[in-house]
Order: C-alpha cells, then structure tokens, then sequence
C-alpha cells in the first residue's frame, strides 16, 4: 500500500515535469510553466490543492482496494451471512465533519487567491490595450499609444522590482470567445455587450501562444493569439515603429491604387491611405506580424498571395470574401502588400 | 434482427410473423411501466450508438495534428450532436428507463400513478429524439443534407442568433429540446405521484430502497431545473423568429442570461444523471458484499442534500465569464460544500463492503470500478471548483475528460452493473458471466487510457472544441493515445450487445430471485406479469426479503 502511495504521490508531483518534457520543441502553452504573476499564483494555488486531492485519493483508493482485497469471498467461507452492521453514529459523523474542514480551509485560501487576482491595482506605469475579438481574429489596440494591430500582442517585460504590468480589456464585436494564453494568466470570456479586464506581467521575454477558448463558430480551431514579450527598450522601438503610418514605396504605387480601387478598403485599414474599413484587421504593418488568418497559415508572400485569392483555402468559412482578381492583379496587389512592413 | 426473420414461409413462420406485428402493436399501445422502461432504456441504448459513433470520428480526427478525416463544419456538428444526444437522449431515458421500471416493482405497486401520462412522456421523448436527428436531413430546408446543429450542446447566446446560425438546423436543436423536456416533466411529475402515493402495505418512506429515495429526488429536481431551460428554449425561439431580444447582444440582450438560464438546469442535470448511479450502487453493493447497506438514513440523507444543494452552484460553469470576486467566491463555496454528502456515500459504501463477503460477479466488478473512476471525477471537480485553478482548466481537455469521468467512468459503469444485476429480472435469463469479464476488462482499459490521457493536453493549453491543432504544441501524443482507448471501449460495447442478443435466446434461466437478494422487485417472477405481484406484498422493514429469508434475525429492531 505504501508503495502505491508513493507512486501516486510521484504521479501528482510529476505532472508538470510532464509537461515540461513535452515542452522540448514547439511553444507548448503549459499551464504549469508560468511567466507572469496570475499564471504563477494559479499555479501556487493549483499545486496546493493537487496536494490535498492527491492525500484523499491516496487514502480512499487504499481503504477501497484494501477492502476488496481482504472481503472477497473466499472458498472456505460457509452459506451464513456475514454479520449485519447497520451503521455507527461516530463513524459517520467523523467522516462528515473531517470534509467539512478540509473544504472550509479550501475556500478561505481560494477566495483569498480569487481577491488577490481580480482586485489588483493597475499601478500607474500600466500599458493598456483593448482587445477585441471577432470571428475568428483578434484586434489588439493601444488606445494611449495609438496603435492597431491583430493577432499577435506585444508587451514590454514587467521587471517586479518596478512592475509595469500590461491591462487588457476585453470586448467582442460578435459572439464570446475566451482570451487564454495560459502561461501569462488563466482564462477570461470576451463578451458581447460586457467589458472584462485581465492584466499579466510577464517577466520573462519571449513568445507565448494561446488561442480562444470558448467555442465561437465554424473557424474556433484557427483563432491563435501570440503574445510577444520585450525588453523594454525593444518595446518602445515596435511602438514607435507600430504608429508610423503605411511606407509608401514607389515601386509599389500600382498595387497601391489597385488596393485603393478594391473593395479592400471597405474592410481595411492601411493609415496614410484612404483605406479606413474597420471590419477587417489593420493592414498598416502587416507585414510585422508572423501569421495570416490567426494561425491560419505563416505570413510569407506565396501565402499573403493565395489569402487574398480566396481565403477559404487557407480557412475554410473566413469572413473575407474571395477577391475574383486577375493574376496579374493578384501579383500587383501582393508586391504591395509585402511593402507593408 | 435478421435472426428474428423467418427462412421458409411454412403455415407456422406465417403464424410468427403475425405474432410479431401484434407484438409490436402491443408496444406500441403499452401503458404497462415494465415496457415503457424497456422502450426508454433500448431507446437510449440505440442513441447511445449513434453518439458514441460520433464520438470516434472526433477522436479519428483529432488522432494526430492536422488531419482532414471530417470538414471543420462537420467536427462542429459532431460534438454538438454527440453531447446533445448524450445528455437528453441516452442519460435521461436510460435512468428514467431504469426509474419507470424499478420504482412500483420496488415499493409494491401495481404501476405508476398516471399509465398513459407515462406513455405520453415516453413517445414525446422520442419524437424529440427523431426531431434533432431529422435535422441532419432537413436542417437547412430541403435541400440542407448533413445541416445537423453547430451550436455546441450548450449552444451559447449569441452564437445561436439568427446572424451566426442562419437556417433551420438550430431551430431543430432548440425545438428538440423542448420537446423532450416535456416528455422528461411528465415522467418526473409521475415518479414523484407514485412513491407519495402508491406505496404498498408497510412501505414507508422510511423503508424504500435507496433507488427509490434517488429516484424521488432526481424527479423532484427535474421539475425544478427544466421549466427554465423549457423557458430559455422558447425566448430563444422568440428572439429567432419574433425579433426579442433576450440573447440578441446587437440589440442590448445579455449572453450571460443564457448561460445562467441553461446551467440553472444544466448543472443540477449532471446529478440528475448520476444520482441514479449512486442509487443502483447503493442497490447491488450490499446483495453482493452479503451486507445490510451502511447508514441507510446518512445516504437517504446526502442524497436529499445533493438534490438542493445542487441547485446553487450552476454558475461554477461561468467563472471564466467575469462575475467578479463575491460570486466567484460563493460558487466556489457551494461547489465544494457538495462534495461532502458525495464524500459521505463513497464512506458508506465501502463501509457496507468492508467485513463482507464479496461475491465478484460482473454487477460488483462494475461498481468497484465506478468507486475508483468517480473517486477521481470527483477529486478533479474540487480542482475545477477551486475557481483561480478553474480559470485555466476550465474549457480545456481537463474539463472534458472530468466529465467523461462523471458520466461515462461512473454513470455509465453503473448503468452497465444495473444492466447485468436486473436483465435476470427484466427477461428471466442471466447475462452471461463470461463474456461481462470480457466487457468489463476491455471497458476499464479502454476508458482510462482514454480519459485519463485527456486530462494532460488540457493542462498543456489544448481548449475544448477545436478541430485540428497545430503539430508544433507538444499535445499530438496525449491525443494519438486518447483516441488508442477508442477501439477498446467499441469492442467493449459490442460484447456487451452480443451477450444481450446470445443471452435472451438462450441464458440459463434466472428464476425469482438469482441474486438471494432483499428487495421487494426480487419477491415476484421474472420476468413480472404485467400486474407485478399476484397479492401486494407486505413490507416489514427496508429489506422485506431479508426479514422471509431470516425470521430469527429480522431488519425491523435495527431501524
């Protein structure tokens, strides 16, 4: 029985050095490799009541196997009943009152870690962002830096010596969806005609994945959010670079008034052009960022070029209509694009 | 049912064939709770199949990263049909099934209160079943093949808008479930009349098996939990077609009203479900284990308090919704507190087991696997109740394998002991032991290389509903190994209808009372006439067949 215990102690322990060997290559989004304080108290807290639960399993599933192993019948028990216990007032009321104390300290520390999270102060070197989730696509924006981008957020590391800590507020253009990037903070629903908020502080530079969480249609699979987390210097080098308006290279004039004659700019943004359409993602950097479609395919001009011939290729269902462009307009109007850097 | 058809056309065969449609018309007619029971329990038994095959494709899909088995489209409606069938067409009629058909052979009554009310709920229930299945032809008008609902088994607000799901397959949904809620009402309102009033001499409330306690709570709560989803249904259907605006967020509507209304219902629903579980655990451990249940009146007692208590904490589904604190922190609360009656019985029952003699037969091997597998459903629950652990486990692979755990680890192995520990008495022929081990074994594998694999892709970052991931996140293994349990668990399944199909030609037959068990359903034949006792019995204690069997030693002084 010992033995078991331990291997179910080794189990609950190992649980997360699970995850960190799957960990290996790709950017596994691990609950239980955290950066930022929220994914760390989670799991804090998490590992506290692993400890309780794995206990009470380890002691229920011994008295469970032990029983079934020591009252089994066996060949020489005769045709008599065993004797009849009907029930005991102490035992019983030993394990109701035992649970009940084991959930009154579960409570008091998990409300103490529901406060700790959701009521912390937003300090005044906070960076604020809005974002805003549409199916199936994340607008990202800045409202004090004046900057629009989509799918992939960047904030600047959160030293915790002197914290500069990254607010969000989340709002939804049509159904919910879920912001989960479950190495910086647990879960928090976008909401169509409700305003949450969730803040993280990474304190470690890198990239983080996550992706919606709440079923929100036909593309839920293909809605990625990548957080980017900078030094502070580099962060203000991608503001200032994000607020510039488009490039306006000469050798791509062509493509640009292809672009300003399309439907495109109904939908699209590109800052220093015409283009101020607001129900697709901002075209301005495009080129900045790593993915097309949220995670739908890698942002490479072969890719950018068959999107805009008809993007249900790369993503079946996705609200952008297909274009119907000559090819060569389709290369005019992709020599452009790549120019959006 | 090819075994059933005539070869030859012989005077005799035609004679059969005769037999058989009157047969079916007596089916069709019955008001008898015995074959109502039966209808209910084979009807969830045929869902259960078409579920659990929409389940494989999902796990074939989902097998390895990026694969293209089924359209995005396709996997949507997959797991909408899959939890929708599961919840409403297979849990419901198979432990309402179980209800009808024990409950009056239990408390010494000729049938249920209301006979054609029962058929009522019986019939509409399937025609609710039909409804959503019809959709998959007819869900986009006539020309809409393979147009089943997209909406997830929850169908949140204000993906269910006539803006995101145009057509008509979400009308199907929504109308299903109405339909079947009445069906599910009328059954309840009828097993609450029965036990208050039909109670045979000497049958107190005192005295009625566990199951029946279970089944008069479970009934109870019905009547409480599905009036406001039958609500929510219909102020869905009037945003979709009137132009309310209950859930329509465009025009000021609320999306989290949706979601209180339906896990109001949807939460207290999962003990609906599994209390019946409990109840024939609470059944078939003592017969076996030789022993007189442990704490009678504790059980009766959690089984009551599970029943309320349930009722506040449906919003543990919406910690991730932004609540804030104080209801965050209160849900939490009302979540955990539930799991001391539910700790209580897991007591009691190993109580009862521990000093007897336990007879391994394939109904106990069931329930000692189900003590196992729901010890864990239930530990991983405290984790999802413990709200901050929630925000991150919470819509991910962790919570599906949880409830994979409640309902198929622990509802479903229950089911399948009640199956082999009452088929003797339904039909007068035993299952065959041999080949429930083969089940048995095949279905503990099965299911926990299956779900006890999910739990890590969640903890990984996997979120539920997706269909296809990327190749580069570190859950590909966690999924191929998922969906290795799958094929197992179908073998399983297929044994288990192979043994029903052998079993009902040629079973050895069961007599009264194979089990040497105590209660009242055992004292009459098997199967029961159709009027269950040819005299009431008369109870003298909580096991009247105890008190036959022991004259010297009676149950009654110990109450």
């Amino acid at each position: 029985m010992r033995r078991r215990g331990v291997l179910i102690c080794a189990f609950v322990a190992g649980l997360p050095a699970l995850g960190a060997a799957a960990d290996g290559q790709g950017p596994t989004p691990n609950m239980f490799a955290p950066v930022s304080t929220p994914a760390y108290a989670i799991r804090e807290i998490a590992f506290f009541v692993l400890g309780i639960t794995g206990a009470i399993f380890v002691v229920v599933a011994g008295l469970t196997l032990y029983t079934i192993i020591r009252f089994r019948r066996r060949a020489g028990d005769g045709p008599s009943e065993p004797p009849q216990v009907y029930g005991s007032r102490q035992i019983e009321l030993a394990w109701t009152v035992v649970p009940f104390l084991i959930v009154l300290v579960l409570f008091l520390v998990t409300a103490r870690y529901i406060w700790g999270i959701e009521r912390y102060q937003q300090p005044p070197g906070a960076v604020e962002v809005t974002i805003v989730g549409n199916q199936w696509w994340w607008e990202i924006r800045y409202p004090k830096l004046g900057v629009v981008t989509a799918n992939e957020l960047h904030v600047p590391v959160s030293d915790p010596a002197r914290p500069t800590p990254t607010f969000i507020t989340l709002e939804s253009a049509d159904v919910i969806h879920s912001f989960w990037v479950p190495q910086l903070a647990g879960k928090m629903d976008v909401i169509p005609n409700k305003t949450n908020h969730v803040w993280v502080d990474p304190t470690t530079p890198g990239t983080y994945v996550g992706q919606c969480a709440e079923y929100c249609g036909l593309q839920h699979a293909l809605m990625l959010l990548i957080v980017v987390v900078h030094p502070r210097e580099d962060f203000e080098r991608w503001v200032a670079a994000q607020q510039a308006v488009a490039r306006d290279d000469p050798a791509a004039r062509r493509g640009r008034e292809l672009f300003a004659s399309l439907a495109c700019i109904n939908c699209h943004t590109v800052r220093g052009t015409p283009a101020n359409g607001v129900f697709g993602p901002d075209l301005t950097h495009l080129m900045s960022r790593w993915t097309i479609g949220a995670g739908a395919a890698r942002n490479t001009p072969e890719n950018l070029r068959a999107w805009v011939d008809d993007p249900g290729t790369l993503k079946s269902g996705a609200l952008m209509p297909a274009m119907k462009l000559s090819r060569r307009d389709l290369d005019t109007l992709t020599a452009y694009l790549v120019t959006l850097r | 049912m090819s075994v059933l058809a005539p070869t030859t056309t012989s005077p005799e065969a035609a004679g059969n064939r005769r037999a058989l449609v009157e047969q079916l018309h007596d089916w069709v007619v019955t008001v008898d709770h015995k074959r109502l029971g039966i209808m209910y329990v084979v009807t969830g038994l045929v869902f259960f199949v078409i579920a659990g095959a929409e389940a494989t494709a999902m796990r074939v899909q989902l097998a390895w990263p990026g694969l293209h088995v089924v359209a995005p489209e396709t996997f949507n409606r997959l797991f909408t049909m899959h939890g929708t069938t599961m919840i409403f067409l297979v849990g419901i009629p198979i432990v309402f099934g179980f209800g009808n058909y024990l409950v009056p052979l239990m408390i010494g009554a000729r049938d249920l209160a209301f006979p054609r009310l029962n058929a009522f709920g019986f019939w509409v229930l399937l025609f609710g079943g039909l409804l959503l299945h019809f959709s998959v032809v007819g869900g986009d008008g006539l020309y809409g093949a393979g147009s089943a609902p997209a909406v997830g088994w929850f169908a949140y607000a204000p993906l269910t808008g006539r803006a995101f799901t145009p057509g008509n397959a979400t009308d199907y949904w929504n109308l299903a479930i109405l339909v079947t809620g009445v069906g599910t009402i009328a059954t309840a309102v009828n097993l609450v009349a029965t036990t208050l009033t039909m109670r045979g001499p000497g049958m107190t409330l005192g005295r009625m098996p566990i199951f029946v306690w279970v089944m008069l709570t479970v009934s109870g709560m019905t009547l409480v939990i599905l009036s406001p989803l039958s609500a929510a249904q219909i102020m869905l259907a009037l945003d979709r077609y009137l132009g309310a605006h209950f859930f329509d967020t465009q025009a000021g509507g609320s999306a989290v009203m949706w979601q209180h209304f339906f896990w109001f219902f949807g939460h207290p629903e999962v003990y609906i479900l599994m209390l019946p579980g409990f109840g024939f655990v609470s059944e078939i451990i003592p017969v076996f284990s030789r022993k007189v249940i442990f704490g009678y009146a504790t059980i009766v007692a959690a089984t009551v308090s599970i029943g309320l208590v349930s009722l506040s904490v449906w919003a543990h589904h919406m910690f991730a919704v932004g609540m804030g604190a104080p209801l965050n922190s209160f849900f939490a609360l009302s979540t955990m507190l539930i799991s001391v009656p539910t700790g209580i019985k897991i007591f009691n029952w190993l109580a009862t087991m521990y000093g007897g003699r336990l007879q391994f037969k394939t109904p106990l091997l069931f329930c000692c696997a189900f003590l196992f597998q729901f010890l864990c459903a239930g530990l991983t629950g405290v984790m999802l109740a413990v709200a901050p652990f929630d925000w991150q486990l919470t819509d991910s692979y962790f919570v599906v394998a949880h409830f994979h755990f409640v309902l198929v680890g622990s509802l479903l192995f229950t089911i399948f002991a009640a199956m082999y520990y009452w088929f003797p008495k339904v039909t007068g022929r035993m299952l065959s032991e041999r080949l429930g081990r083969w089940h048995f074994w095949l279905l503990v594998i099965g299911f926990n290389l299956t779900f006890i694999t999910m739990h890590v892709p969640g903890i990984l970052g996997m979120p539920r509903r997706i269909y296809t991931y990327q190749a580069d996140r570190g859950w590909e293994i966690w999924n191929l190994v998922t969906t290795l349990g799958v094929p197992l668990q179908l073998i399983a399944v297929l044994i288990f209808v192979v043994n029903v199909v052998l079993s009902l030609r040629r079973g050895t037959l069961a007599g009264d009372d194979p089990w040497d068990a105590w209660t009242l359903e055992w004292a009459t034949t098997s199967p029961p006439p159709s009027y269950n006792f040819d005299a009431i019995p008369v109870t003298t204690s909580r096991r009247p067949l105890w008190d036959l069997k022991h004259p010297d030693d009676l149950d009654g002084p110990h109450e």
